[in-house]
């Protein structure tokens, strides 16, 4: 007899990384969220809000490199365009986030403030009930995955793979971009949208909003590790490896790989969504930029730089490229790109798999001298 | 009026000695103008004064013209030595009436300004002025329009049969100014005699058509002009792309170093032969080239070649460079565009109607990338490189068994692609901006004439860049440039779907890896 769907699923991840889990939930929950709330702020213990918000951000992007480390680490496709999934969950969630600004904006008015300047007198029918939090969670979920979905569909249909595949996404996220830089498509052209005030009628500059959106981004991170590790180690993730490894065979074997492909594809931006849609009220912006090329390419290297096919690396790369990106861009901000282009040779050429493979060689080097040595 | 006519100032300074010897000649008996004329413009009445700018523009003399110029200038004097003031509608007159007598300055250029400018404005009274004008004319180019302006004088005249002529002469204008007063020529509240609107409708329907022809070719040139920029961009990456299976995303960076290139020898020529200044393009071409190809190699012996195989991670890698090479420009060169010049030989355009004017830069480069294609057919498919880096490009394996160095061909290759990216960046330095971040907007664009074209197909690259450009500009111009480059991108996703291969696909049997 089978075992239950939720024995499966807890039984995915091994009991290290569920106390792994549950030491960074504990962290991340309560330890940090305290000393940022309660102690003094000229405490040598206090968290600053800095540290928070930035930390919050990087866990956005680990949960946009777990998603797309199942998309390439383990399916074999990689996407560019995934910052069009990240942006539309942002723009999807700042939508609500404008509305809540009410008539607190520069022009009084119950419109956005861009919209006034652009003389619209109502809001677009594509910002229809953006003042229900319900609506505008449902709008995150849905319209990321419809774009992957309704996209993927034509794309793997066609079986088109490869560089064609990655050169495909990243047109289609500079068309976006282009797209949501018009003042006329209604998101704020250039600007986008910033200058928020409110969730659900709290402060969002309030230091409990703060640390309440770094915790929930904290537990979405976990569930994507729990959900990624549940997912790679099915039947399901069996055959999503396969088709990195010989698409051709599967095919023969009787499998039709569109619907993997599609699956995996379609939850991906889904997660990428809903990363998208935490990132902006922590940074407070979203602007078109969040769709260039560029950004998308970057999530490829936090992948690579981690270890792909391994859930934890691209958490760590995540860390490791936007921990130096902040550092870089104040200490030396003409070597950022500098590094950043040489951490992508470097990477590829050296180290296939991050830094994750890394350790893992070393401690085979070790494990092998110690069984040499008696 | 005449298709395919020129306008190049050098040209214009012949007629314009004439006109001088003319002036100094035939003209010294007329002296100087009324002197009645010339007082009535101290007049009290504003009427009066307006009469009298009328009457001394007629005479059409170079004198009358000084007067008048003096009278807008404030400094004539009446008979009293007091500044004779004008106001506001006098001036308009005034205006006008120096418009007009700038049609007999000795100056070419000042006439076939004038005569534009009439030619937009024009009024019955003006006829016999503009007759004279037109008969003293040396100028072919001006002449005619002149003839146009005086018909659409004349188009006013109180005569039926005058009014006529003057529609049906009209016809042969290509002037969308000349449209739409025949087109209210033609409309019964403006013009009573049937006969006259008939006349004016027919020739409204001939400019009509005329314009819109003007427009097509307009576009289909602005769709051509693009197309070779792309073609140039996607040219080199074919090639690589064809041979090695990678694409390299540093490709807009070497248009990037074409183009600075472009930029040393013009700074190069400047303080060393500032004589020859016009002709730093020229030798940019090669220095373009060379450099590009350079690092083209580089790239390849350092990174590209130890990534065979793994497509996707190529991509990465020379993402990578392509970050390292802008920041080096940023660097080198400084984060701001760096102003590349035309040369005087590039600058100005052909006129081929009144409503259209060819760029010359554009058309050079048109006929640069013909050339860059010429050199990369002949070089493709008669020399024994193209041979092999064709044979590569099919079946490396089989190459290789055959003897074809094929790693050796990759380098070669990847070089040739290098140096063509520059030679279009030469081309881009003369039309676009030169700075760090212009190569980044190239890759995709190149990367879908390739997709579209078929891999490693010459032709299909020709075909596809010229097709896109051309079907760009034709949406743009009904729905902006930005829609035009979504729909184009859709267009190639949608086409990508019915044929993976390409427009132009290699025959033969292929296993997927």
């Amino acid at each position: 007899m089978p075992k239950p769907f939720i024995v499966r699923f807890i039984g995915a991840t091994p009991t290290q990384g569920w106390l792994a889990i549950a030491a960074v939930a504990a962290i991340t929950l309560v330890l940090l969220p305290a000393l940022h709330l309660l102690l003094p702020a000229d405490s040598s213990f206090h968290v600053s809000a800095y540290v928070i918000t930035l930390v919050g951000k990087i866990m956005c992007y680990a949960i946009v490199a777990v998603a797309m480390d199942l998309i390439w680490g383990y399916t074999g496709i990689l996407s560019l365009g995934h910052g069009l999934f990240f942006a539309l969950g942002g723009y999807a969630f700042g939508m609500y986030l404008m509305r809540q600004i009410g008539r607190d904006g520069s022009n009084q008015s119950d419109l956005p403030d861009f919209m006034v300047f652009l003389d619209w007198k109502q809001l677009p029918w594509y910002w229809t009930g953006s003042d229900s939090f319900l609506w505008v969670i449902f709008l995150v979920l849905v319209v990321p995955a419809l774009a992957a979905l309704v996209f993927g569909f034509f794309a793997f249909r066609s079986r088109i793979k490869g560089v064609y595949f990655s050169i495909i996404t990243q047109a289609l996220t500079f068309a976006a971009m282009l797209f949501f830089f018009r003042n006329e498509t209604g998101f704020g052209g250039n600007n986008g949208f910033t200058d928020f005030k409110r969730i659900l009628g709290y402060s969002i500059t309030s230091p409990e909003m703060r640390v309440s959106l770094f915790a929930l981004t904290a537990l979405m991170l976990l569930a994507t590790l729990v959900l990624g590790r549940y997912l790679v180690t099915s039947k399901l993730g069996r055959v999503l490896a396969a088709i990195r490894d010989a698409e051709s065979r599967v095919m023969f074997i009787g499998y039709n790989p569109l619907y993997y492909k599609l699956f995996i594809w379609t939850l991906s931006a889904l997660l990428c969504g809903i990363a998208g849609a935490l990132y902006v009220p922590q940074v407070g912006i979203i602007n078109p930029g969040e769709m260039s090329p560029a950004n998308s390419i970057e999530i490829a290297i936090w992948v690579a730089v981690g270890g792909r096919a391994t859930l934890i690396g691209p958490v760590l790369g995540a860390f490791i490229v936007n921990l130096a990106k902040s550092f870089f861009t104040v200490a030396f901000p003409e070597y950022w790109l500098f590094f950043l282009g040489a951490l992508f040779v470097g990477v590829t050429l050296w180290l296939p798999d991050g830094v994750v493979g890394l350790w893992r060689k070393l401690r085979e080097r070790h494990q092998a001298a110690a069984k040499d040595a008696p | 009026m005449k298709a395919g006519r020129a306008v190049f100032q050098t040209l214009a300074m012949i007629p314009r000695f004439f006109l001088l010897l003319m002036l100094l000649l035939g003209f010294a008996a007329h002296a100087a103008p009324d002197p009645a004329v010339v007082r009535q413009l101290a007049a009290e009445e504003s009427d009066d004064k307006i009469a009298a700018i009328h009457k001394l523009a007629l005479t059409a003399e170079p004198e009358a013209l000084a007067v008048l110029q003096q009278l807008a200038d404030g400094t004539l004097k009446d008979a009293k030595g007091e500044d004779i003031t004008i106001n506001n509608r006098v001036r308009r007159e005034l205006e006008g009436a120096l418009a007009v007598l700038k049609l007999i300055d000795p100056d070419a250029t000042v006439r076939f300004k004038a005569v534009k400018e009439i030619a937009s404005n024009v009024d019955a009274a003006m006829a016999p002025m503009l007759a004279r004008a037109r008969d003293r004319e040396t100028d072919a180019n001006i002449r005619a329009l002149l003839v146009e302006a005086h018909a659409l004088a004349t188009l006013k005249d109180a005569d039926p049969q005058i009014r006529i002529a003057a529609a049906k002469s009209l016809a042969t204008s290509a002037d969308p100014n000349t449209k739409a007063v025949l087109k209210a020529q033609s409309e019964p509240a403006n013009e009573a005699e049937t006969e006259v609107r008939r006349a004016a409708f027919q020739s409204y329907l001939a400019v009509e058509d005329r314009l819109t022809l003007a427009e097509t070719i307009g576009r289909i040139f602005s769709g051509l002009s693009l197309g070779s920029i792309l073609l140039l961009a996607a040219l080199g990456l074919a090639i690589t792309y064809g041979v090695m299976g990678v694409i390299n995303m540093a490709h807009g960076e070497l248009l990037m170093i074409g183009a600075y290139a472009t930029y040393a020898m013009q700074g190069l020529f400047r303080s060393q032969f500032p004589a020859h200044e016009d002709w730093y393009l020229l030798a940019a071409v090669p220095v373009a080239f060379f450099a590009a190809a350079v690092v083209g190699i580089l790239l390849e012996r350092t990174v590209i070649r130890w990534l065979y195989g793994r497509a996707l991670e190529t991509l990465l890698a020379t993402w990578g460079l392509s970050l390292m090479l802008i920041q080096a420009a940023r660097v080198i060169f400084g984060a701001q565009n760096v102003e590349v010049a035309n040369p005087s030989w590039m600058s100005g355009g052909l006129e081929i109607l009144p409503s259209i004017v060819l760029p010359l830069n554009r058309i050079v480069i048109v006929g640069f990338a013909l050339f860059v294609l010429a050199l990369v057919w002949v070089l493709m498919n008669r020399t024994r490189l193209g041979m092999f880096v064709r044979a590569v490009t099919q079946n490396r394996a089989m190459a290789g068994c055959v003897g074809v160095p094929t790693g050796r061909i990759d380098t070669v290759a990847f070089a040739l692609g290098a140096g063509i990216a520059g030679l279009g960046g030469v081309a881009l330095s003369q039309i676009a901006n030169v700075g760090p971040d212009m190569g980044q907007g190239y890759i995709v664009d190149s990367f879908m004439v390739v997709v579209l074209g078929g891999v490693g197909q010459l032709a299909g690259a020709v075909w596809a860049a010229l097709g896109l450009g051309i079907v760009t500009k034709f949406i743009e111009s009904w729905a902006g440039a930005v829609i035009a480059k979504i729909v184009v991108l859709v267009f190639i996703i949608m086409f990508i779907q019915k044929r993976p291969q390409g427009l132009f696909a290699l025959k033969g049997r292929f296993v997927e890896s």
